[in-house]
């Protein structure tokens, strides 16, 4: 039985035995950017590839590829902000909602 | 051919592990226990096994550490006693629920309040409803051989929970006994390599244990759990017929004793059993009175409806508990076995008695006494105490 | 091999923290793991353990575990004891032959579960000496059951167990020097850190931690913006200002070798970390100025007495 097929509703025959999951980082499959009262805005005219925003994201929500910081994942960024603050070049906006 | 030997309880279970060879030891020292892992690091300090042994700070570590070890992947045990079961209380549920098919060696002890070294069944008994499967053993040879069927009860892909061997401190722990040990070959064989199907060091793939479960989940998964129990009953057959097919020894879930013809039965577990079936003798060869046992072997998974059909034909029953539970009524055998009878509908009388707690001797002469309660009972059909113990002082009569 | 910190790299490789864990937004504890993981070599396989806490409800809530690596959680006090249960099984494993992998081994308690109920169990899995690294995301309270105090909590800190009252300033004891004691078990390697600039100095702490043979502690200070009483858009500022108060110094002790490996060009006054926290909201009230000066002075007297062990 894979996690993306296991769900409030799953009889107990499908529960893996001791709780146990054979996958890793499944956690991708729920989405807490449904969470975020303020959303995070590139400016990418702004940004210099700096990386500074990427360590301090607590949601792995700034993906490094190429040494280059790429778009947000939406999908999961909760909107902390934390991002923001510590954009030495202010490439990073937070605007109200999701 | 089996060796001739004669062993204390703990030398024949240290004694099997070294046969088995397991993977990982965590341990703490706590009397009557001590030896078993004293043992295991002689042999491994003489590198006549290459068990790994945790030096743990506690018995909650040595549980913790078991668990850890066998989500690893690797063959796992651990002994204890009394106090140290107690303190790896919530961890024998997390094994259990995780389920990890991790071996404890457990020797009886008292609980404490009082400190008390000597043997009762309060320590098991209080983890009886952990998820563990239990066995106990009467003599140092049940203790042997209970433990070599352990790993393969406890690995076996339809149960996988883990599995607690239990005899009776220092009566049998360190009473020596004659004793035949299978060949180490033969125990190879029969206890098998451990080849998990899945664990935290398997390169192809990522394990993850131990979650937060809510509410939606969590009831599915105890259902889930309860039936590795069910199904541990065949498997634990299984491998008494294919011990039996080994050693000739035969097990089941009880022993019944001179149950053929009884007509009144005491229900008792561990090492007293002994004591209990000279009784039986002496009472059969002078009196001729029809007085049978059965002594309950597998207590987790409870054999229910072969214990109600053992005790059918019983005019009355006496359940000998060597803990409290503080109910204020049965202790936990009584309880069990009086469930059994009512759905089995039985009109077997039932009285329950506490006898051996902290090491209180229990005698031939007491249980002569018993069975002629008993046989007062069917009689008269009044049962004047339901709950009494065995070899009390009281400033009344009782 | 410890190879010079190159940020980008380091930040080029593979996410071992999935997104999708429920830890609050603006959480500081899963920076520490994120930190700390980036650390392994990629080559490199683990196991991740982990004390019942924030970290573990939220990163492993069935069916979703948040790890690329292997993980396991049993109990709140016993993660030292059950990744040290691991460890031995990789060790007896490898020699019987049955894997062959190369495997680090990672634990994460929060303060609760390392400075108070889990104490026993580090202490005995760093006394044995596990090939194993204990990292200890402080924030300085039981955040999980709701800002309750702990042992890590600072002196006066206002929680839902120490409450500031008319006749309360909030805790009253001073907080436990956890990195200290762990050194005193006379491992190879233990470091005290929280997040800086390019994460240079957790980064660097974390490797040496993870690929120094033995057992290992790293203490890090992981803010917790709703236990603290802080914006979550705040949490680097809060750890510069932890640092250059010398509240929260940033040191190693390699081999019994104590090192500073950050020294403030100028030491603010702590008042400049407290202000911006409601936990020390009442220590500003006109009347409590004495407090702030007491807890200058054990901020003093602890940096000194760090100073002093690694001059």
């Amino acid at each position: 039985m894979k996690a993306i097929d296991i769900n409030e509703k799953s009889p107990w025959q499908h529960i893996t035995e001791g709780n146990q999951i054979y996958e890793p980082a499944t956690s991708r499959h729920f989405c807490t950017g449904e969470w975020r009262t303020a959303t995070p805005v590139m400016d990418w005219d702004k940004c210099k590839q700096c990386l500074l925003c990427a360590p301090v994201c607590p949601d792995s929500s700034i993906p490094v590829c190429d040494g280059k910081r790429q778009e947000f994942d939406y999908d999961h960024c909760k909107g902390c902000g934390i991002c923001m603050k510590v954009c030495p070049f202010g490439a990073i906006t937070m605007k109200e909602g999701k | 051919m089996a060796i001739r030997e004669r062993l204390s309880g703990n030398e024949a279970v240290s004694y099997a592990i070294k046969q088995i060879n397991p993977d990982v030891m965590p341990a703490f020292p706590i009397t009557p226990s001590t030896e078993i892992p004293q043992y295991v690091a002689n042999y491994i300090a003489n590198g006549e096994i290459d068990t790994e042994f945790i030096h743990v700070e506690s018995e909650h570590s040595s549980m913790s550490a078991a668990l850890g070890a066998s989500a690893a992947g690797a063959r796992t045990l651990t002994a204890t006693s009394s106090c140290g079961l107690a303190l790896m209380w919530e961890e024998l549920y997390v094994a259990a629920s995780d389920r990890l098919p991790i071996v404890l060696a457990l020797v009886n002890r008292a609980l404490t309040g009082p400190i008390n070294i000597n043997a009762d069944h309060s320590d098991s008994m209080g983890a009886r409803d952990s998820g563990w499967i239990q066995i106990y053993a009467e003599s140092n040879q049940e203790a042997y051989d209970n433990f070599l069927q352990a790993f393969p009860i406890a690995e076996h892909k339809d149960v996988r929970l883990p599995v607690m061997i239990c005899q009776d401190g220092f009566i049998t722990s360190h009473g020596v006994e004659n004793i035949l040990l299978e060949e180490d070959d033969k125990v190879k064989a029969f206890v098998g390599e451990y080849e998990p199907e899945h664990y935290l060091l398997n390169a192809k793939e990522t394990m993850a244990v131990g979650p937060y479960a809510v509410t939606n989940y969590y009831m599915e998964t105890k259902r889930a759990q309860r039936q590795a129990m069910i199904n541990a009953k065949k498997v634990i057959m299984e491998m008494a017929e294919k011990f039996e097919a080994m050693t000739g020894r035969k097990y089941g879930f009880f022993e019944s004793y001179r149950m053929e013809d009884a007509e009144y039965a005491i229900v008792i577990i561990g090492s007293a059993a002994g004591t209990c079936k000279a009784a039986i003798e002496k009472i059969r060869e002078t009196t001729g009175k029809k007085v049978g046992m059965v002594k309950i072997r597998v207590f987790r998974p409870f054999p229910e409806e072969e214990l109600a059909e053992a005790l059918k034909d019983m005019k009355a029953i006496a359940v000998l508990d060597r803990a409290e539970m503080f109910s204020a009524t049965s202790g936990p055998l009584g309880a069990e076995v009086r469930a059994a009878l009512y759905s089995a509908k039985s009109q077997a009388e039932l009285v329950n008695y506490f006898y051996g707690l902290g090491g209180r001797d229990i005698t031939v002469e007491d249980f002569k006494e018993v069975y002629e309660k008993l046989e007062t009972i069917a009689q008269t059909h009044r049962i004047t105490d339901m709950y009494s113990y065995i070899g009390l002082r009281s400033a009344e009569e009782e | 091999m410890e190879t010079a910190y190159n940020f980008k790299e380091v930040m080029n490789r593979p996410e071992r923290l999935a997104p999708g864990h429920r830890m609050c937004a603006g959480c500081g504890g899963t920076i520490a793991v994120r930190a700390v993981l980036r650390a392994l070599h990629p080559e490199d396989k683990a196991v991740i353990g982990n004390a019942t806490g924030c970290l573990e409800v939220s990163t492993y809530m069935y069916p979703y575990t948040a790890y690329e690596d292997s993980y396991i959680h049993n109990a709140f006090e016993n993660a030292g004891a059950t990744l040290s249960g691991v460890e031995t099984a990789y060790r007896v494993l490898k020699k019987k032959g049955k894997i062959n992998d190369n495997y680090k081994f990672i634990t994460f308690g929060g303060d609760g579960g390392t400075y108070d109920i889990g104490f026993q169990s580090l202490s005995g899995a760093m006394e044995r000496g596990h090939d194993m690294v204990y990292v200890c995301y402080d924030n300085g309270a039981y955040m999980n059951t709701g800002t309750q105090r702990s042992s890590a909590t600072p002196q006066y800190a206002d929680t839902t167990t120490t409450p500031a009252g008319k006749v309360s300033a909030g805790k009253v004891q001073i907080r436990k020097d956890l990195a200290a004691i762990m050194a005193e078990h006379h491992i190879p390697y233990v470091a005290q850190t929280t997040y800086t600039g390019n994460f240079k100095d957790i980064h660097t702490k974390a490797e040496r931690a993870i690929y120094t043979p033995g057992a290992a502690f790293l203490n890090i200070m992981s803010p917790c913006p709703r236990g603290w009483g802080y914006d979550p858009s705040e949490l680097m500022n809060i750890c510069k200002l932890a640092v250059d108060t010398c509240y929260w110094p940033m040191f190693e002790v390699v081999e019994g070798k104590w090192r500073l490996t950050y020294e403030p060009k100028k030491k603010l006054p702590v008042e400049d970390f407290l202000r911006p926290q409601k936990r020390f909201k009442h220590l500003f009230k006109a009347g409590n100025e004495e407090l702030i000066v007491q807890f200058q002075a054990e901020v003093d007297r602890r940096w000194e007495e760090l100073a002093a062990k690694c001059r």
